[in-house]
């Protein structure tokens, strides 16, 4: 357990404290989200909030910007004592809050989403504003387009327009949460080149991320929270990223997974000159071919937006190919429905697991039959073995370590981590023939995503092949044989993880570099 | 058919688009701030019953619509309540106060029926000026008017330029886009919702008092007949533009008289009367792409109740 090592000459005054919060409990039912929390920012830090998924950090940062009212503890701004009961109030003491899923009117420019909150003129007010953006731009190197359209925008450029909301009303304590997660490897380090510049006027950043590596990149002290408890409070300088996996987890926590080496047997999947749309109707998929093998596991990596997403969808037949083909074990599935490709042996593992993945209302054990309802031994007649239907839903949960008070309970009410294991139960329990898996441990804390990505190598152990796209670069480099790197709806090269550097894989996701056809690996 | 004809039509269909422009106005701020209310039939015959009582007692059609008025904005708080802070179904709450505002209305106006507004306590049409009044086929429509129609033409101009042209319209369409990103920009809302819906109130009350001080200065049990279904088909045909609303109203209103007076010439009313229907089908089957949508549909959030803090 750490202590509070960072008790050093240097300790601020109270008064100097951008925020102190002091003893801090939350109560959601059945959960205690915040037990008596301490945290404080100074001025001009970067404060690392570093836990996994459920451990409180939102919850902690969402009492500070006043969606939640804590039911217990003290609040201090500048030293001075406040009550924080909405948004507004964490606004006029200079609080802002980027949320993890963006807070912006899709379908409004970016002006507008900025006036919504800031304007001061009734009467034509996009005009300030736009004046305003210009000097944002100049002086933290926010560049965007007022008159371009929110949809229109990448998740990078989103993101800056959250920040140039937050900073727009003069916010000098900034919450960033979990920031990262929608960005490329290259926006991100424009992020931390930003988020420095901050800093370095004055201004106190909380940084929320269960992501060890960026603790270390930005943050100048962090704290870490296990269980709705802060573990501890250290310098960044002063820790190693195996203490704070310890104090985050509880326990060790392997980096380095142990990936056999399995020998690669015939092609499952073959696609060939694949072409699609997506569904603004303009190409997304144009010409992509590639074969996965049993025993491999193929990765795609790119920029969201880049056709990962319409592929997979064609590949289990959610999509309609405008050209080529797609055959699993040498059978022509090109176009069939999704339970044809199913009953080949294809396997899916969704993105946006809540809205594809499942279906939230349903029972846990009428989620894990949802491709089986309609056969023996569920069917009887018109009728479902209801009996039978439990009983196979209790050795599911046993078997894929389900945390769930019974397997009648909602599946939306499971925490991420366990939907996706839910998820993983009803795909994998029939051994498939090929696993398609889009983003499979994004959001996820560090324990589900461990267990997840073990999963996944168990199954390339057993003969399966796996279809793995992910935005994680790492993930995709760390747990794939090879990896196909997508941009622009064509694969722009395929490499073996071994072979290549991170910033050539980069290079390639950002349109750069392509590889000739030869220098592909096979 | 003469020129006579088309000019009445046009006169006639330029009237009777009036309520339907009003209650569509108001509506398409509902929508806008995210609140769907199919309650506008209820709340224009609640507006028709209760000015043609005022005016009959007072002999004061303006304090007939001031009541009307009122009157709708109450009605249309009863959905405000269920749908705002009750989180209630507002398909199922618009289509109650709909039925509510029928039943009501033909139990208080029971007395009434029959009875006709004497010419000092209704609207006339006051012609603007004699010399554009006589100009050929559109002279009839446009200048010899009740004050109402010229009213209603103002306000779409004015809550379009609120709508798109100032900070309240950004506040309100994000509302009905996003309310989490407005909620976390410190809007209240809640309020922006409630005073949404309660200009749709108002101006569907407002349409009720121009059907029974103006339009047909009687009171005839459920005299709106279907004219607050339409103001809904024209706030999707308008698609949620105010402008665009003015257009769709006279459109719509022409089609309507131009059914009563083909009748005449051997058309089918009944198909005739079908046509504003037709007609929002085809824009909404225009509109249905990603882009268009993007561009111009339904505000993201109508229909959904906001929570706080609610993913």
């Amino acid at each position: 357990m750490a202590s509070e090592a960072t008790a050093v000459a240097s300790e601020p005054r109270e008064t100097d404290l951008l925020v102190k919060m002091v003893s801090i409990v939350k109560r959601f039912p059945g959960v205690l989200a915040n037990d008596h929390v301490n945290f404080e920012l100074r001025p001009g830090e970067v404060h690392a909030l570093l836990g996994e998924n459920g451990a409180g950090k939102t919850t902690l940062m969402n009492i500070l910007y006043g969606i939640y009212h804590p039911d217990g503890g003290e609040i201090y701004v500048r030293g001075r004592r406040v009550e924080i009961r909405s948004p507004r109030d964490a606004m006029s003491l200079g609080i802002g809050m980027v949320h993890q899923h963006f807070m912006l009117v899709d379908r409004h420019t970016v002006a507008e989403n900025i006036a919504l909150g800031y304007a001061k003129s009734l009467m034509n007010p996009l005009k300030e504003i736009k004046e305003k953006l210009r000097e944002f731009a100049e002086k933290y190197g926010l560049k965007v387009d007022p008159d371009a359209y929110i949809w229109q925008l990448s998740a990078g450029e989103q993101q800056r327009v959250e920040i140039i909301k937050a900073l727009y009303h003069g916010a000098d304590i900034l919450i960033l949460d979990e920031p990262t997660s929608v960005l490329t490897p290259q926006e991100t380090k424009e992020l931390f080149k930003i988020v420095e510049r901050m800093r370095d006027e004055g201004k106190g950043i909380i940084f929320i991320t269960h992501k060890l590596d960026e603790v270390f990149e930005v943050a100048d002290r962090v704290t870490v929270m296990r269980r709705g408890k802060v573990v501890g409070t250290l310098k960044a300088s002063e820790t190693t990223k195996e203490e704070l996996a310890r104090m985050m987890v509880g326990r060790e926590v392997l980096f380095r997974l142990e990936k056999e080496r399995v020998s690669r047997g015939k092609p499952v999947l073959e696609v060939e000159n694949l072409h699609a749309l997506n569904d603004r109707g303009l190409p997304a998929v144009r010409g992509v071919s590639f074969r996965v093998h049993e025993g491999e596991i193929f990765g795609i990596a790119g920029v969201a937006g880049n056709g990962q997403r319409e592929l997979a969808e064609v590949v289990v037949g959610l999509r309609k190919a405008t050209a080529g083909r797609v055959l699993i074990d040498g059978v022509d599935v090109t176009n069939k429905s999704p339970r044809f490709i199913s009953s080949k042996g294809v396997a899916h593992i969704p993105e946006e697991r809540l809205r594809h993945g499942i279906v939230p209302n349903l029972s846990v054990a009428e989620n894990l039959i949802l491709k089986d309802y309609y056969k023996e031994p569920y069917r009887r007649g018109l009728l479902l073995d209801h009996s039978k239907v439990i009983e196979d839903a209790e050795r599911l949960i046993n078997k894929f370590d389900i945390v769930t008070p019974s397997p009648l309970t909602p599946a939306k009410l499971l925490s991420g981590g366990n939907i996706q294991r839910l998820i993983c139960a009803r795909e994998l329990h029939k051994e498939p023939r090929l696993i398609v898996a889009a983003h499979p441990t994004y959001g996820l804390d560090v324990g589900a995503t461990e267990y997840i990505r073990r999963i996944l190598l168990e199954q390339r152990k057993r003969g399966a092949a796996v279809l793995l796209i992910s935005e994680d670069l790492e993930e995709v480099l760390q747990l794939s044989d090879r990896v196909g790197v997508m941009f622009n709806g064509e694969i722009v090269g395929i490499v073996r993880p071994e072979e290549v550097s991170i910033e050539e894989i980069g290079l390639m996701m950002a349109g750069a570099r392509r590889l000739a056809r030869e220098e592909m690996a096979s | 058919m003469d020129l006579s004809v088309v000019e009445n039509i046009l006169w006639v269909g330029f009237r009777s688009a009036t309520p339907l422009l009003l209650a569509s106005l108001g509506e398409i701020y509902a929508e806008r701030s995210g609140i769907l209310n199919l309650g506008v039939e209820g709340m224009m015959i609640m507006g028709a019953v209760s000015a043609f009582i005022t005016a009959l007692t007072t002999g004061n059609p303006w304090l007939g619509v001031a009541v009307a008025t009122a009157v709708g904005i109450l009605m249309s708080l009863i959905h405000g309540v269920i749908s705002i802070h009750l989180r209630g179904n507002q398909v199922v709450s618009g289509l109650a106060l709909t039925m509510f505002g029928l039943g009501l209305s033909s139990v208080i106006g029971r007395k009434y029926v029959g009875y006709q507004l004497p010419v000092k306590a209704r609207f006339l049409p006051k012609p603007l000026a004699e010399g554009l009044v006589k100009l050929p086929v559109i002279g009839k429509a446009l200048f010899d008017q009740e004050p109402l129609f010229y009213l209603s033409i103002v306000i779409a101009v004015v809550l379009w330029f609120v709508l798109y042209r100032t900070k309240v319209g950004i506040v309100i369409r994000s509302t009905g886009e996003n309310p989490a990103a407005a909620d976390a920009l410190g809007i209240n809302v809640y309020l922006v919702r409630y005073a949404c819906t309660a200009l749709g109130g108002a101006l569907a009350g407002m349409a009720g008092a121009y059907l029974s001080v103006a339009y047909s200065p009687a009171w005839i049990e459920n005299m709106t007949a279907g004219r607050g279904w339409i103001a809904l088909a024209l706030t999707i045909f308008a698609l949620w533009n105010p402008l665009r609303a003015i257009f769709g109203a006279y459109l719509f209103g022409v089609v309507e008289a131009g059914g009563y007076t083909l009748q005449a010439y051997g058309y089918s009313q009944w198909l005739l009367n079908g046509v504003p229907y037709l007609l929002t089908v085809i824009v909404l089957t225009a509109g249905a792409t990603e882009t268009m949508r993007r561009r111009m549909g339904a505000p993201a959030a109508l229909g959904v109740p906001y929570v706080r803090g609610e993913k």
